[in-house]
């Protein structure tokens, strides 16, 4: 007799069997095969959800590099003057250049737009680059192909592109975080949606993390338990859940057309009144800040909830009042909680773009954010618009953004959980 | 005794033999009194018109079965059961014939006066040293802190254990030393009268007796009044002992009130009787 059926006689091996109706059917084969069922189940929803992730990272890494037929419209090295090649050249040279390529109507367009005496070398060569090199990418292959498949693209460009080169061209580089948008794919950026998003976030956490966890204290340590702040706090919960795209409406309405004197400037005499336009960062920070309380408010109070209660009676029982056991006791062992609230909030906030797009985020502009009463765009809406495009190119720059943004939200992320491991090691 | 149960063995001190049970009404010699004190949660009545005088510089202990309201009754001192939602009172609570409920009294001010400690040790999460000297700052100590820290340390008997590490994690601390901490705590405050909530009922026998030997040092300064489940510790430490069962609605009620040695040898009340020789409860 081997071991296991020593064990499954179990109790009766001394040959009494017991009554049948008070035998135990253990069966314990089945019920192990139960568990392990339900753990394959488990691990296999776990595998789904990495399969989704790697795939979703594939496709925008593969987009975000690759082959490019690039077209000029002018060779760069026939604007070189006496073996100077352009980039060096002096401002004058450049400008003689832009005179010589483009229209008169062009160049007072360029002049009204920024006068030329004003530009430096740089910006002028960056005009000589846009408007008479005119570089345009004509085709363009994600990463993988471009690995797997070069012999017969390079056929191809031969053979359909006869006057481009091709070239392998990172979409994610350097000039692309720091161009501003353009309509030609080769020269858009995001800086000014980088800008734009920092901005928005920045006005989204002043007013939010305040304003939450002010309404988490108050509604956790203040209110008794009555219908009236049961009400409050249902109200609270189902506003969590509204789509963000109501509370744009509600950003429109009220930031946008009412309070348009305070989110324009035009108030603070920032701007000439009969311009002044809400659509500025202000009003976007302040629907964002509208957006993610609820969330910040629920899990704020579910951070001081969690806050040990013999601790408050420890404050009161030392003749510490309210707000003194609320200040040196609830709110710094609530604070890593509340602060991976608001870590889970502003990540919410960064990626939102319906609520923007109903406040009239401006989905071209070239000109850096300089202030919350700026004109401005995000990353999401940047992606948004690009993705909308017809030309390949722009999918290629989305994808690159899409990069930028994850990035993006990471470090922020990392920031807030630096943050609060910090103050969880106050002591 | 007619019981075939082995009564428990109770050692008391013999020198409060022959002490007098203390009479109701504000006399110099009582610390904190309570008249007719009814202490309602909602519609349920957890203790009905419990009388009853403290003495000064003395260890009263409370016991009783569990739910009997003991717990309540200490809580009634301080104002801490105003923290609960619904709670309210009847009655007086005489601090030197002040009553503590009365409207222009503040309850924060009562908690410094009478302070308390936890069934539970609850330190908190800051350095020994933040721990004494939080309730002394909060409440505006003038004094030299470090001062105050040392002397309520050595008076709580943690000092020679814990004088090297004041800047250390009081969480750090075994149950024992985080109880007396607790304890040096609200010392740090300079209270009245200490209530304690069964505070070794989470200890081990040593750190039981650790603290037991403190209340005994205690006493010769502070009001102590301990809720406890232990009689046998009630009988070790107290002077007079107070003995709550609920009544037929479920009220705490005061059965038997007197010094320790009295009710442990000679009850008046038959419950009285049943209840220390471990006939229930």
């Amino acid at each position: 007799m081997n071991n296991r059926q020593v064990w499954a006689r179990g109790q009766h091996g001394r040959g009494e069997e017991p009554a049948d109706e008070e035998r135990f059917e253990s069966d314990l084969g089945r019920r192990h095969r139960t568990g392990r069922a339900w753990r394959i189940a488990f691990q296999a929803s776990t595998v789904i959800g990495i399969v989704a992730l790697i795939a979703l990272l594939y496709t925008i890494v593969v987009k975000s590099a690759g082959l490019v037929a690039v077209e000029n419209q002018v060779d760069p090295a026939s604007l070189a003057v006496d073996g100077v090649p352009v980039q060096d050249q002096s401002k004058e040279q450049l400008l003689a250049i832009l005179e010589e390529h483009l229209s008169t109507g062009t160049m007072r367009r360029l002049e009204s737009e920024k006068p030329f005496a004003g530009r430096s070398q740089e910006e002028v060569y960056q005009l000589v680059l846009d408007r008479v090199v005119e570089p345009m990418i004509v085709a363009s292959w994600p990463l993988t192909e471009s690995q797997l498949n070069r012999k017969a693209i390079e056929a191809e460009v031969a053979s359909d592109y006869p006057n481009a080169q091709l070239q392998f061209r990172s979409w994610l580089n350097a000039d692309f975080l720091l161009n501003p948008q353009s309509s030609q794919p080769e020269l858009a950026g995001v800086r000014t949606a980088i800008l734009g998003s920092l901005w928005t976030i920045v006005i989204t956490i002043a007013v939010a993390f305040p304003v939450g966890v002010g309404a988490a204290i108050y509604l956790e340590e203040y209110t008794r338990n009555n219908w009236v702040n049961r009400i409050i706090q249902t109200n609270i919960n189902n506003l969590a859940g509204v789509p963000s795209i109501i509370y744009g409406m509600l950003g429109l309405a009220i930031f946008v057309r009412m309070l348009e004197p305070l989110t324009s400037g035009s108030l603070f005499g920032l701007v000439d009144p009969t311009t002044a336009n809400g659509r500025t960062i202000l009003s976007a920070g302040l629907t964002l800040a509208l957006l993610i309380l609820p969330l910040l408010i629920i899990n704020a109070q579910e951070a001081i909830r969690a806050v040990p209660n013999s601790l408050r009676q420890a404050s009161y029982g030392l003749g510490a009042t309210k707000w003194q056991t609320i200040w040196h006791h609830v709110l710094p062992n609530a604070l890593p909680g509340i602060l991976t609230a608001t870590i889970l909030a502003i990540s919410r906030a960064v990626g939102e773009t319906a609520p923007l797009v109903v406040i009239g985020v401006s989905t071209y502009i070239v000109a850096d954010p300089n202030g919350p009463f700026s004109k401005f765009t995000t990353l999401p809406a940047q992606i948004y618009q690009w993705t909308s495009r017809p030309q390949d190119e722009f999918r290629n720059l989305a994808a690159a953004a899409i990069i930028v943004l994850l990035a993006m939200l990471v470090s922020l992320n990392a920031a807030a959980i630096l943050l609060r491991n910090r103050y969880s090691r106050r002591w | 005794m007619s019981s075939d149960r082995q009564p428990v063995r109770i050692t008391t001190r013999p020198h409060l033999a022959g002490v007098p049970a203390p009479e109701i009404g504000h006399n110099g010699n009582y610390a904190i009194e309570t008249h007719d004190l009814s202490v309602y949660y909602g519609g349920f009545q957890a203790i009905r018109e419990i009388s009853l005088p403290v003495r000064r510089r003395q260890i009263t202990a409370l016991i009783g079965p569990s739910g009997c309201g003991k717990s309540t009754v200490l809580r009634a001192f301080n104002r801490m059961n105003d923290l609960i939602p619904g709670a309210r009172i009847e009655g007086q609570v005489l601090l030197h014939g002040q009553n503590v409920y009365a409207p222009e009294v503040d309850p924060v001010e009562v908690r410094r006066r009478i302070g308390m400690v936890f069934q539970k040790p609850n330190p908190f999460p800051k350095t020994i040293y933040e721990n004494v000297a939080w309730g002394a700052r909060i409440n505006g100590y003038r004094g030299n802190m470090d001062d105050l820290v040392e002397r309520s340390l050595r008076q709580a008997a943690l000092w020679d254990e814990v004088h090297d590490k004041l800047q250390e994690s009081a969480l750090a601390l075994s149950g024992g030393q985080q109880q007396r901490l607790c304890i040096a705590r609200v010392i740090a405050v300079k209270p009245e009268i200490i209530l304690m909530d069964e505070p070794c009922s989470a200890l081990d026998p040593i750190a039981t007796l650790k603290i037991e030997d403190l209340m005994r040092e205690l006493a010769r300064d502070y009001t102590i009044i301990i809720v406890t489940h232990n009689m046998q510790q009630a009988a070790r430490v107290s002077d007079h002992t107070a003995f709550f069962m609920i009544d037929q609605e479920r009220a705490g009620t005061l059965i038997e009130y007197g010094p320790t040695t009295q009710l442990f040898t000679t009850p008046h009340d038959k419950r009285t009787e049943d209840y220390i020789t471990g006939r229930f409860g």
